[in-house]
């Protein structure tokens, strides 16, 4: 495994001083590093996490067994590292042969020694003293070849070399003095960096672009809201198009066995569906995209005229699976924002099918689901409308905001982590969109959390073979706001909860297995990797962002929650201490 | 250190700062203004002298007059506007400014040095998270952020009365000269978060 230690050049020498070692400035650089290629992404090693759930299909699973039901009671902390920010730390530590690539809000990347935790180089975007922080956050960085792909909020692509931290190239990809930023990690496939951009709450046209990873030059861009005459318009009134949202914000699926890509789309905006009439394709979707022009081959539209913020955001994992007996497909799986678990059927030309829809939280706004399109019937009673308080379950943070479920292959079981008993009221009402400034069409200030159990945040496992919910664990008097991981030592791995703990189960039966209570909450991507045969869990911890605004919500109501939550982000890396 | 901060530099077109504040203001601006887009005016902070210019709106870029603000509120957000060329400063959104008229006798010690006519100015920049403070709480006189819900009271300072903001909006000192309203000299405090990342 050529990595870093004797591979470690430090740019400056250390001063030794009377004995004492004065910490280099982070200036190293990485030899002998392993270039990402096609191969390894489409078949990565066991050891590595280099893509943002570790594979292309997404499942957030990895085939690590070192650490397992037998010796988690021994799993023990071995290093961590001060990011330096605060904010909502939500990136999965990047690892590529010993290499940690690790982004945290305000536009750093760190890269350390995964092994000992020692700096090797930072990189620090300079971003705008001007620039709105609505999200501050970032949720990784890409790597193909030498180079890493940073989507910073300011709305620039940028490619650093992996080897260096040093930038090479710089692309502007929207302005974000008119609202536009981006917080995702982009996804890289053949050479090909795609992006999605945020900005939903400001009234930009959300699309996805592709950008050249030698140059930064952009290659394609599809826009998820149609102009006038394209595909989909039909579904639109007016000029409401121009400003329908459909953001998108979290790293797409790619399936190479077909060559798509498929991204999750956000809502339409502004939030109230009278606004905007029409089914709004294609926001709250699917979108199957084609990586080498853009094109776009299929979709499919959880649900039409979003009125409850219900991004439906995260891309569906891919899952070779049957059902009732029924002969293997090709599955595309979602545990929605709306509340409910949608699996969805692939087709080779890139059409996507309905199989099921289920709720997986308590959800008032939809009357039923077509057997056939997967169409919900919604409930006029419990949809935001202007002018009018409205009551719906699940909270526009839904049943499952952005945060990543897992799905392990050992287990055949899907992991979410729910937020259930948490409906929400809202007013929408008429606002002129000023460009730059929040636009939300709704009363956002006096909308009402509405807990009614003691209970929010739920680790949930369903049986997609059944689609059945094979075990749950909830959480006390919080909500759950992180991503899941499962590996292959029957583990499941999340953080989430306001006491700041990280906690892992069994995956098999849900038990409580091993807690570690850390810095700050943990809203991050747990991931697993291996150095020099040990195998290690690394999270970052740093609350903020939506787990903190959920928060504050829930200070104001009976549950009458503390809504300080300690800020600041630590690097925590885990492994087996040998008895 | 290869931070990639003196690299950055190196290349054009990356901070923007000419670019174009807000688009709806920017389309309503004179082609005279327009054609100022390279003037560096346009992204100086606000300085004793300048008027103030509708910031959206049907009067976007038009001057404020005293009368067009209604006492006791709602506020106005404002561009700063360089006398002479009547160049916008709209080339940072640091340079926006909450507009808002009391009775002067409702002002609290804080406010009234910095005061004209009862028009109070601040940054319309939140401490916390850099949006832009549009919220107007009405049975409460007071300002509201949209993002994070930090609301701060212009009767006194526009001090923090609620939320995560770390501290108050600084101050814009303001001048009636011959019934225009004018600004009196710089913002008073550092515009926006502390430091991006350190609270």
């Amino acid at each position: 495994m050529g990595v870093i230690g004797k591979g470690v050049k430090f740019a400056f020498a250390a001063s030794l001083l009377g004995g004492v070692f004065t910490a280099p400035a982070i200036a190293a650089e990485v030899t002998n590093y392993a270039p990402v290629t096609k191969q390894r992404l489409e078949n990565p090693e066991p050891g590595n996490w280099l893509l943002y759930r570790r594979t292309y299909d997404g499942h957030g699973f990895s085939p690590l067994k070192q650490i397992n039901t037998t010796n988690i009671k021994n799993l023990v902390p071995v290093w961590t590292f001060s990011t330096g920010v605060i904010e909502g730390h939500e990136a999965p530590p990047m690892v590529n042969n010993g290499v940690m690539f690790v982004a945290t809000p305000y536009g750093q990347v760190l890269a350390l020694n995964a092994k000992t935790g020692d700096p090797i180089w930072r990189y620090k975007h300079q971003l705008p003293e001007d620039l709105f922080q609505l999200h501050p956050t970032s949720r990784g960085v890409a790597l193909w070849q030498d180079k890493l792909f940073l989507a910073a909020t300011d709305d620039h692509l940028i490619a650093i070399d992996a080897k260096t931290g040093k930038e090479l190239w710089n692309t502007k990809v929207q302005d974000y003095q008119k609202g536009q930023y981006m917080t995702l990690e982009p996804l890289v496939v053949n050479g090909k960096v795609m992006v999605g951009g945020s900005g939903g709450e400001f009234g930009v046209r959300g699309y996805v672009a592709a950008f050249d990873a030698d140059t930064g030059k952009e290659l394609w861009r599809t826009y998820t809201v149609p102009a006038p005459g394209q595909p989909g318009s039909e579904t639109w009134s007016g000029d409401a198009w121009k400003t329908g949202g459909g953001s998108v914000w979290i790293t797409g699926t790619y399936d190479p066995k077909r060559n798509i890509a498929y991204w999750g789309v956000g809502n339409a905006a502004p939030w109230p569906g009278d606004q905007h009439p029409g089914d709004n394709l294609f926001t709250s979707s699917v979108i199957a995209l084609d990586p080498d022009t853009g094109k776009m081959v299929g979709y499919h539209q959880y649900h039409q005229n979003d009125s409850w913020d219900w991004d439906e955001i995260d891309s569906p994992m891919l899952i070779n699976m049957s059902y009732n007996g029924g002969q293997p497909f090709d599955a595309l799986v979602h545990p929605g924002r709306d509340g409910y678990l949608w699996v969805l059927k692939q087709m080779d030309e890139g059409q996507i099918g309905f199989v099921y829809g289920k709720p997986f939280v308590g959800q008032n706004a939809f009357k039923s689901i077509d057997a056939k399109t997967g169409r919900p019937t919604v409930d006029p009673e419990h949809k935001p409308t202007t002018g009018k308080d409205v009551s719906f379950c699940p909270s526009l943070w839904g049943g499952k905001d952005w945060p990543a479920a897992s799905y392990s292959s050992e287990t055949q079981l899907l992991y979410i982590p729910a937020n259930n008993n948490m409906c929400e009221t809202l007013k929408g009402k008429k606002e002129t969109l000023v460009v730059g400034q929040l636009w939300l069409g709704a009363d956002a200030d006096n909308a009402k959390l509405l807990p009614h159990d003691n209970h929010i945040g739920e680790l949930q496992a369903w049986d997609l073979k059944t689609g059945k919910q094979a075990w749950m664990h909830p959480f006390p008097k919080s909500q759950l706001f992180a991503s899941v991981l499962s590996t292959a030592g029957d583990l499941v791995f999340v953080g989430g909860t306001n006491d700041r703990m990280f906690h892992a189960f069994d995956a098999k039966t849900g038990k409580l297995l091993w807690e570690q209570k850390t810095n700050s909450g943990i809203m991050g991507m747990p991931v697993a990797y291996e150095v020099d045969g040990t195998e290690y869990i690394a999270i970052q911890s740093g609350w903020g962002v939506d787990a903190q605004r959920i928060q504050d919500m829930l200070a104001k109501t009976d549950l009458k929650l503390d809504p300080d939550v300690p800020q600041g982000g630590v690097v925590w890396v885990f492994a087996v201490k040998h008895e | 250190m290869p931070t990639g901060a003196a690299d950055r530099d190196a290349v054009p077109d990356r901070r923007c700062v000419l670019c174009g504040g807000a688009a709806l203001a920017l389309a309503m601006l004179s082609p005279a203004a327009r054609a100022e887009d390279d003037n560096p005016a346009r992204s100086a902070r606000p300085q004793a002298g300048d008027l103030l210019a509708f910031f959206e709106g049907d009067h976007a870029g038009k001057v404020i007059k005293p009368d067009d603000l209604k006492a006791g509120g709602p506020p106005v957000i404002a561009w700063p506007m360089e006398p002479k060329s009547k160049v916008l400063r709209d080339g940072s959104r640091f340079n926006q400014v909450l507009l808002v008229r009391f009775d002067p006798a409702a002002l609290g010690d804080e406010d009234k040095p910095h005061a004209a006519g009862g028009i109070v100015g601040f940054s319309a920049i939140c401490t916390h998270a850099q949006c832009t403070v549009a919220g107007w709480v009405a049975d409460k006189q007071v300002f509201q952020c949209p993002c994070h819900q930090s609301r701060y009271d212009p009767k006194n300072g526009a001090r923090v009365v609620f939320g995560p903001a770390p501290r108050a909006l600084p101050a814009l000192p303001l001048k009636l000269d011959g019934g225009s309203l004018m600004v009196a000299g710089p913002f008073i405090g550092r515009i926006g978060m502390a430091r991006p990342g350190m609270g």
